[in-house]
């Protein structure tokens, strides 16, 4: 998933390297598609986001002080929804209004078999973490999380 | 890492000494290629340790370093909380607890070797390992408290081990100051279904022989003999200590934003001792540390039982269980008086010497046995602590051979099935249920366990006792 030269804003789901973990980047247009593409990314850290079948929708509600903090929140909500419901998901939608988001992540039932997952993840991180307008029209979401 | 600036104090131990808003000096150890290799980051995050409230002596980074979360993996602090001193969540580590056991198969080589793929086939079955294995235990709220207060104890109590494990088990098995109230809903939850199971990443399960003896007294001691195997099994507090690491991590830091405190990194955010957050921490994390001695102590039962089914009267008893990212109340030297301290070991094996109390009598002639794990491919090795080691770090060592590669490079490089098939072809069975998760954990993303090993032994931090080789290897 590396990135490649793309316009301002366009979607992308990428990673970054760190020492013993990885960091998942998402990038957009709005503030909510960069969360929405660094929780894909964060997907693909375990598996092939194209092999998920978009089956059953799970709501998702964060709260935090700050937009930083509300990107880690989304994703360690996800993590637990995947560790406590044994789910994977393909699928993400972001509704963002201050500091509280409203999400959906859709996806289905984890298939050892199917989605050949190459490891759990322990939790996002605050470390390199960066939600920032780096030009006009352009988000960048980003964490390490931690493997 | 630039060395330019930093006093050799010998030749495995380098001073950065204390400027700016360092309280007290930065020592790394290690040979002068394994900290050249280091990422400047390890002296970085160490350096801004060094400058948190309260701490003592030193902050130390043990041979394995590598850039963490706040702390360094391989950092060790000790602070004094009469003197204002802090506990941090990312001291710590997600996976609070995180640690090794080893048993005494008392099997030979050979023995394993005849019915090698048939036992490689029944562990994989039976210790549940990787994303979406579960536990054939379920934890209702009142097994949870229960658990989280019990450690190892409560396991055995349910039958999950034997009462003789608990004397091989740092802190008996059962970490006191555990306080359940602290523990969150979301991280009972995401532990209900994960008692007994490996998790995935670094963590594995491992049938290993005896292959070298360089102590063969404190072998002796420990029933270490060569031509013999060990069962190591490498895994944490799963999805419970990962809630509680995220949780907290997360509140120590609105908090420090909040509070205006300026820190250099934000996963140094941290709690007074002596405060609400840091006495509800305290609690919380206790109980992880119980959690993951009582995963340990079942996974060690589910493996009993798979040995016991090919070889008649197997006993494997244990040598011993220790962690390595735990912040624990130890007396130690500060100031030439005794004090009690709050050493954060993140990424750090406790290293207790010959005579400290918390040795098992039989072996507290020969020090705490130091349990550091491999790769797959690669050798682990069994220390013992050193009497030396309470000055060099608190009584610390290694814990393994640190990362060298990322993932996405180790995936450029290998193929699981390329792994699997090198292995075969060295003797070595590996199982797991992702092939990608095989070639992100290839031997060769990590650094050499053996330049780790010698210099954590140069350095006095612990000696060599034996080394194992890998014949069967179970990764999540």
């Amino acid at each position: 998933m590396d990135a490649k030269p793309e316009s301002p804003g366009s979607l992308r789901a990428t990673h970054f390297s760190h020492d013993a973990d990885i960091g998942v980047r998402g990038i957009g247009p709005t503030l909510e598609a960069a969360f929405e593409q660094a929780a894909l990314a964060m997907t693909a850290v375990m598996t092939d986001p194209a092999n998920i079948e978009l089956k059953e929708a799970v709501q998702i509600e964060c709260d935090a002080p700050n937009a930083e903090f509300l990107l880690v929140d989304w994703l360690n909500a996800i993590i637990f929804e995947m560790a406590t419901r044994d789910m994977i998901f393909g699928d993400f939608k972001v509704g963002i209004d201050g500091h509280r988001l409203h999400g959906i992540a859709t996806g289905e039932a984890i298939s050892v078999e199917r989605h050949n997952p190459a490891v759990e993840i322990k939790g996002a991180t605050l470390t390199e973490l960066t939600v920032v307008e780096d030009r006009p029209g352009e988000w960048r979401a980003q964490c390490v999380v931690d493997v | 890492m630039d060395i330019s600036q930093m006093e050799k104090l010998s030749e495995t131990a380098w001073q950065i000494p204390a400027s700016g808003a360092m309280r007290v000096p930065a020592i790394i150890y290690g040979g002068e290629s394994l900290v050249r290799d280091m990422d400047e980051k390890v002296s970085e995050q160490l350096r801004n340790v060094a400058a948190l409230p309260g701490i003592v002596r030193a902050a130390y980074a043990m041979p394995d370093a590598h850039w963490g979360y706040g702390f360094p993996v391989g950092g060790v602090a000790a602070f004094d909380a009469d003197e204002g001193g802090v506990i941090s969540a990312g001291g710590v580590g997600f996976d609070v607890s995180c640690g090794v056991r080893a048993h005494l198969t008392q099997l030979t080589r050979d023995r394993i070797m005849s019915v090698q793929a048939k036992h490689a086939d029944a562990l994989y079955r039976e210790i549940p390992a990787g994303l979406g294995s579960h536990s054939t235990i379920t934890l209702g709220e009142a097994e949870m408290t229960a658990m989280l207060l019990g450690g190892a104890r409560w396991a055995i109590e349910r039958g999950y081990g034997r009462p003789e494990d608990l004397e091989r088990i740092e802190e008996d098995g059962c970490m006191p100051g555990a306080d359940p109230a602290e523990v969150s809903d979301q991280a009972r939850k995401r532990q209900s279904r994960e008692m007994g199971t490996l998790g995935s990443g670094n963590h594995y399960l491992e049938v290993q022989e005896v292959a070298e003896i360089f102590d063969h007294a404190a072998a002796s001691a420990f029933g270490l003999k060569k031509g013999e195997c060990i069962l190591s099994i490498h895994c944490g507090s799963r999805g419970l200590g990962h809630q509680i690491g995220t949780e907290f991590m997360r509140e120590m830091a609105i908090a420090a934003e909040a509070g205006g405190w300026t820190l250099p990194d934000r996963e140094l955010a941290y709690a007074p001792i002596k405060s609400d957050l840091g006495r509800r921490y305290l609690g919380a994390m206790r109980c992880a540390i119980n959690c993951a001695l009582a995963n340990r102590e079942i996974i060690g039962h589910l493996a009993r039982r798979v040995f016991a089914q090919l070889f008649m009267h197997a006993e494997l008893p244990l040598l011993f269980d220790v962690s390595h990212n735990t912040c624990k109340i130890e007396p130690h030297l500060a100031g030439g008086r005794t004090c009690q301290l709050y050493v954060h070991r993140k990424g750090a094996t406790r290293a207790f010497g010959p005579g400290h109390p918390g040795v098992p009598e039989p072996l507290k002639p020969f020090g705490q046995p130091v349990l550091i794990g491999g790769s797959m491919g690669t050798a682990s090795y069994v220390l013992a602590g050193t009497a030396e080691s309470e000055a060099r770090a608190f009584s610390s060592a290694c814990h393994g051979a640190g990362r060298q590669m990322s993932r996405h490079q180790a995936l450029k490089n290998w193929s699981g099935r390329q792994i699997v098939d090198e292995l075969s072809g060295r003797g070595i069975i590996v199982k797991s249920p992702s092939q990608r998760g095989v070639a992100e954990e290839a031997p060769g993303a990590y650094k050499d366990v053996g330049a780790v090993i010698d210099a954590t032994e140069a350095a006095g931090l612990a000696k060599k006792v034996a080394k194992l080789a890998p014949m069967i290897c179970i990764k999540g």
